[in-house]
């Protein structure tokens, strides 16, 4: 077994750059939570603010994609 | 990357490691013969392609054909695909975004389908590619700019000046705005791929771990059918996924899209 230190980096900063999507989980518990929360105080408006949660959920999942691509751009391009 | 892909899984192979490569699935490959694959040459991307707009033909033009007062099954989605995005359009981007709504009804349909058509097994999901996605996401920031200028002149920069904040805090703001309106569309397109191609990568790991296990260790007969039922969580998972995306991609053009009406704070 040869050692290539390079890939080892690469494969570790894989791994590392994972721990991004538990950001990106936390958040999307943080929006859709509390828009639970509000929606069961007043339900009369929750339906009309689906779309805003939804859109708060794509800002907050872009982050965990980012990192998810930042783990396949060193598994694969470097 | 695709080859790059292809590489890896020879590697895998030669190496007498895991003989299967999650990434396998995205690779393109010419339909017909295997030469390279060059700018007009067809590949399963075009196909998968090419299904996609002839279902969304088949949805839209034949639900529509006959017009009955009590619409059957096929006529039935394709009014409420034409009404979700319909009032879509009209919340998100306000009244005067109608005459864009041809162009957003076209994204929808088409990263849903899309979306849908790359689930079932052995087919190809073409919006998995940044290629793609990217070129959808770079012609709705091309064109929400171009109507944002033609709509308001230098009027449209106001966009980046936030006249709620205090004085001193707007040009760090301003800058904040600019940056941010330009990673839009790396986002936008990113977001879409990303989840096409991670769902797909998680769904492949699990069935050919399934399928691994069995042959290779007597823990096999318990491992897989619990595997089993873990693929078909996550494909109900990716389902939801497909839907969702394709829905995130229509609501955040509409909300550029508002951005470019209505570009005063």
């Amino acid at each position: 077994m040869e050692g290539d230190i390079v890939q080892m980096g690469a494969y570790i900063g894989a791994g590392l750059a994972c721990t991004g999507m538990g950001g990106a989980a936390v958040g999307i518990g943080h929006v859709v939570g509390n828009f639970l929360s509000g929606a069961l105080r007043n339900p009369s408006a929750a339906g009309g603010q689906t779309a805003t949660m939804f859109i708060g959920i794509a800002f907050s999942e872009a982050m965990g994609i980012f990192s998810f691509l930042v783990a396949l751009l060193l598994m694969f391009a470097v | 990357m695709a080859s790059e892909a292809a590489q890896g899984a020879e590697h895998a192979a030669s190496e007498g490691g895991l003989a299967f490569h999650p990434m396998d699935q995205f690779i393109v490959r010419p339909l017909f013969g295997d030469g390279p694959v060059g700018t007009f040459t067809v590949t399963n991307v075009t196909l998968w392609m090419a299904i996609t707009v002839l279902c969304i033909f088949a949805l839209l033009v034949l639900g529509s054909s006959r017009r009955a007062t009590v619409p059957g099954r096929v006529q039935s989605i394709a009014e409420l695909a034409y009404g979700f995005v319909r009032k879509m359009v009209e919340d998100v981007a306000g009244k005067d975004a109608l005459p864009f709504f041809p162009y957003i009804m076209t994204i929808f349909m088409f990263t849903t389908v899309a979306n849908f058509l790359g689930l079932i097994p052995t087919s190809f999901t073409t919006t998995s590619h940044a290629a793609v996605t990217v070129l959808m996401a770079l012609a709705v920031f091309i064109s929400v700019t171009v109507i944002g200028f033609v709509r308001h002149g230098a009027g449209f920069l106001k966009l980046f000046w936030i006249t709620a904040a205090p004085l001193p805090l707007r040009p760090v703001l301003a800058l904040i705005e600019v940056i941010s309106y330009f990673v839009r569309p790396v986002s936008h397109s990113i977001r879409l791929m990303g989840n096409m191609m991670a769902g797909h990568a998680v769904m492949e790991v699990f069935a050919v771990f399934a399928s691994l296990i069995l042959v290779s260790t007597g823990l096999g007969l318990v491992v897989t059918p619990l595997s089993i039922l873990a693929i078909s969580a996550i494909y109900a998972l990716e389902v939801l996924v497909a839907f969702i995306q394709a829905y995130i991609f229509t609501i955040l053009t509409c909300v550029y899209l508002r951005d470019a009406l209505h570009p005063y704070h």
